[in-house]
């Protein structure tokens, strides 16, 4: 039996080991490169190491979980915020996710950005990235939550901007930082109006998790919390989702964030940072439970991302904008599966497809690094060149299609069935998604490995460091559908669905034998369909005019009208009457007062005489 | 019998004709003699007071303030003497420079 101290002593390590070694990089590595790495790598493997062992002790029955471990942290007169670990499955799962796929991409990290001039700054980010998603993880409250939350919207802004000198990526990592700032103020929101109506008693009010859940039904019953607010709280909470998990209509920041080192967009925004919304979700399903109109509101939003990003995937010739686009498509699924009602498909979903949207962005870092080019276009025949990684390539875009017996034909299969069970339109939108993932991925492999390869092209494959990683992730994305996760979570795996499984492979079948008819065979030109279809080409290669409506709206309603009404009150208001109307008014009085200064000091001797006795007569009057 | 409050009246006297003195007198000298009136109508008062509560403070006081007050008609001849060399006068009148 696993108790107090070696268990909360794990836990405390598994949060804390990152923090340590990017505070070690911060003071110590900044210009040791190897010493930097080292750090790094290690302040993820002694977390892994520790969620291992708490999933073993879990999976033998010797520990019992939840384990929550906690020390005050916020004191302040009826508020007291404690920082905790909440250790449960859910947790140790995402956990496991964050520290396993991370310590992957941090040591494939080390061949990617070998010649980079700030490598110790990249590790530390990576490092303080890996603290603030495991604060998000293993929260215990609301607040540590929202603090993780804000911390990773950090990192991931100084990890996308990491080659500030090139103004794309500043721009891309600013733009980034701005849509979360609009999306986390709502999520805020949200959490002020839960706390508030936590209890009805000042003192007992609280942010805690397990509290909370076990309050909310009979908060519900005694009327103090009324359904009405708590939909209203949901949807508040959601905002936070959109943002973070780029769901539309604030998704335009995700594919700039291409612009980071693709490791970065391994990690933080396709594997994990981006999930954190959906896990946020899950994590909290006892509270968007009790709320369907909030719960249809989800599902709709993820539908609908889903669908209209895997269409922008379809036209992008950025090989990781593609990925990009895709993240946007599978994080719309998981959310989906959480609206729908089913948190553990969505979760099982967000696994699988940490493991094989991670293979695939390292892959195309892979080749990144081997050709320096990106464009789809410009590359092809790769898998002569560059066999390890579009081995892995393959088995990663196989996984994301929903290829059978992959990972994700599981857990993509299991979302579907439930929508099929729940919501036919949002079903059928499921699976066309499912065929237009087919699609774009086939059209990525098509023209980027197969083919012949262009002249001046020499690519060359990727060192060890670089392949390993892929390997393993490779290894399971393929075996990710047989790991129980279903069931760890507690829910037994759902049967299968011949129904829908059918018509999903017809999807997929459909989906991947057209792009391979398009682009591989050439039997229907590429161009003659952008030419027939063309004002649909226009609204997809200019992403549904989202960008254009927000620069519009940051342009003209934002810079022209409120910042123009604000410099005009600035002008007049404020230096006009209060700045220059206070210095004009001190002048005249002071041009009216210094007539009292003649220069005679008998004058002044009788004023000061007077003013004694005044001041006499009033002391003699007190 | 001369009592406290004959003194006191006596030095409210001298006080007020110093007062006086410095208002309507021009002649710089004659102002600073005016204060030297003030000043010894206080240490009239003190001694007076010292004498009548017991209390040799107060004439202890009167020392400091004959001091102190050597040291401020030796400044005021000081500029006395400058206002008569540089500028030929000691009517206080016209030395009105010192404002705006």
């Amino acid at each position: 039996m696993v108790t107090g101290f070696p268990a909360s002593l794990a836990a405390w390590t598994l949060l804390l080991s990152p923090l340590a070694a990017a505070v070690a990089i911060g003071l110590w590595g900044l210009s040791r490169r190897r010493l930097a790495a080292a750090c790094a790598i290690g302040g993820l493997l002694v977390p892994f190491a520790c969620a291992c062992w708490l999933l073993l002790h879990t999976l033998r029955g010797s520990l019992h979980l939840p384990l929550e471990v906690q020390v005050s942290w916020l004191l302040l007169p009826d508020l007291a915020i404690p920082f905790g670990v909440l250790i449960d499955p859910l947790s140790l799962l995402m956990s496991l996710i964050v520290t396993g796929v991370g310590s992957m991409i941090f040591i494939y990290s080390t061949g990617y950005m070998a010649d980079d001039a700030g490598y110790s700054r990249y590790f530390t980010m990576l490092s303080l990235f890996a603290f603030s998603m495991l604060t998000i993880v293993l929260a215990n409250n609301w607040l540590e939550l929202f603090m993780g939350w804000e911390l990773v919207g950090f990192c991931s802004y100084a990890l996308i901007g990491h080659w500030f000198e090139k103004p794309a990526a500043a721009e891309a990592g600013k733009k980034a930082f701005m849509v979360n700032r609009v999306a986390d103020f709502g999520f805020m929101l949200g959490i002020l109006a839960l706390w508030a109506h936590s209890s009805p008693l000042a003192t007992e009010r609280t942010l805690n998790y397990q509290l909370l859940q076990t309050r909310l039904p009979s908060l519900l019953q005694s009327g103090w919390l009324s359904h009405e607010t708590l939909v209203f709280i949901g949807l508040l909470i959601f905002c936070g989702v959109l943002g973070k998990s780029a769901q539309m209509p604030l998704h335009v920041w995700l594919p700039d964030a291409m612009e980071g080192p693709t490791p970065v967009s391994a990690l933080i925004h396709a594997a994990t940072m981006v999930a954190a919304g959906v896990y946020m979700l899950c994590r909290n399903f006892w509270l968007f439970h009790e709320v369907p109109a909030v719960l249809d509101t989800i599902a709709w939003v993820g539908g609908a991302t889903a669908f209209f990003s895997a269409w922008l995937a379809v036209v992008e010739p950025d090989l990781k904008r593609i990925l990009a686009y895709s993240t946007l498509s599978q994080l719309g699924y998981m959310v989906m599966a959480v609206g729908l009602g089913g948190h553990i498909a969505g979760m099982y979903h967000l696994t699988t497809h940490a493991f094989f949207k991670a293979l695939l962005f390292l892959a195309a870092g892979s080749v990144i690094h081997g050709t320096h080019r990106q464009n789809i276009w410009e590359l092809g025949g790769l898998r002569r060149s560059m066999p390890w990684t579009s081995a892995t390539f393959l088995i990663g875009a196989l996984a994301l299609c929903g290829f059978p017996m992959l990972s994700g034909f599981f857990s993509k299969d299991e979302i579907l069935v439930l929508a099929h069970e729940h919501n036919v339109v949002l079903y059928w939108i499921g699976s066309v998604t499912a065929g237009l993932t087919a699609f774009y991925t086939t059209r990525a492999w098509c023209v980027a490995f197969l083919g012949k390869a262009p002249e001046h092209l020499h690519p060359h494959e990727s060192p060890p460091v670089m392949l390993i990683p892929l390997i393993l992730l490779g290894a399971f994305s393929i075996v990710g559908g047989y790991l129980g996760i279903p069931a760890f979570l507690g829910e037994p795996a759902p049967e299968f669905h011949w129904d829908v499984a059918r018509t999903s492979l017809a999807a997929i079948a459909t989906g991947a034998g057209l792009a391979w008819l398009i682009y591989h065979r050439k039997v229907i030109a590429a161009e003659v369909i952008a030419r027939r279809f063309a004002w649909l080409y226009q609204l997809l290669a200019r992403r549904y005019f989202f960008d254009d409506a927000y620069t519009w709206y940051v342009e003209q309603v934002q810079q022209r009208l409120i910042a123009g009404a604000c410099a005009l009150f600035e002008r007049v208001i404020i230096i006009g009457f209060a700045v220059n109307g206070t210095a004009w008014l001190i002048q005249l009085a002071g041009r009216a007062i210094r007539r009292v200064q003649t220069g005679r000091v008998q004058g002044y001797v009788l004023g000061f005489c007077c003013g004694i006795i005044a001041l006499l007569y009033l002391a003699g009057r007190f | 019998m001369i009592t406290l409050t004959h003194y006191l009246v006596l030095s409210a006297l001298l006080f007020t004709i110093g007062l006086a003195g410095i208002m309507t007198r021009r002649n710089v000298i004659l102002i600073l003699l005016c204060i030297e009136l003030m000043f010894n109508a206080a240490n009239l008062a003190f001694i007076a007071f010292a004498k009548s509560l017991g209390d040799p403070s107060g004439q202890v006081i009167v020392f400091f303030v004959i001091t102190v007050a050597a040291a401020e008609v030796t400044v005021g001849l000081a500029i006395a003497i400058l206002m008569a060399r540089r500028l030929s006068t000691l009517n206080a009148d016209e030395v009105s420079l010192l404002k705006w």
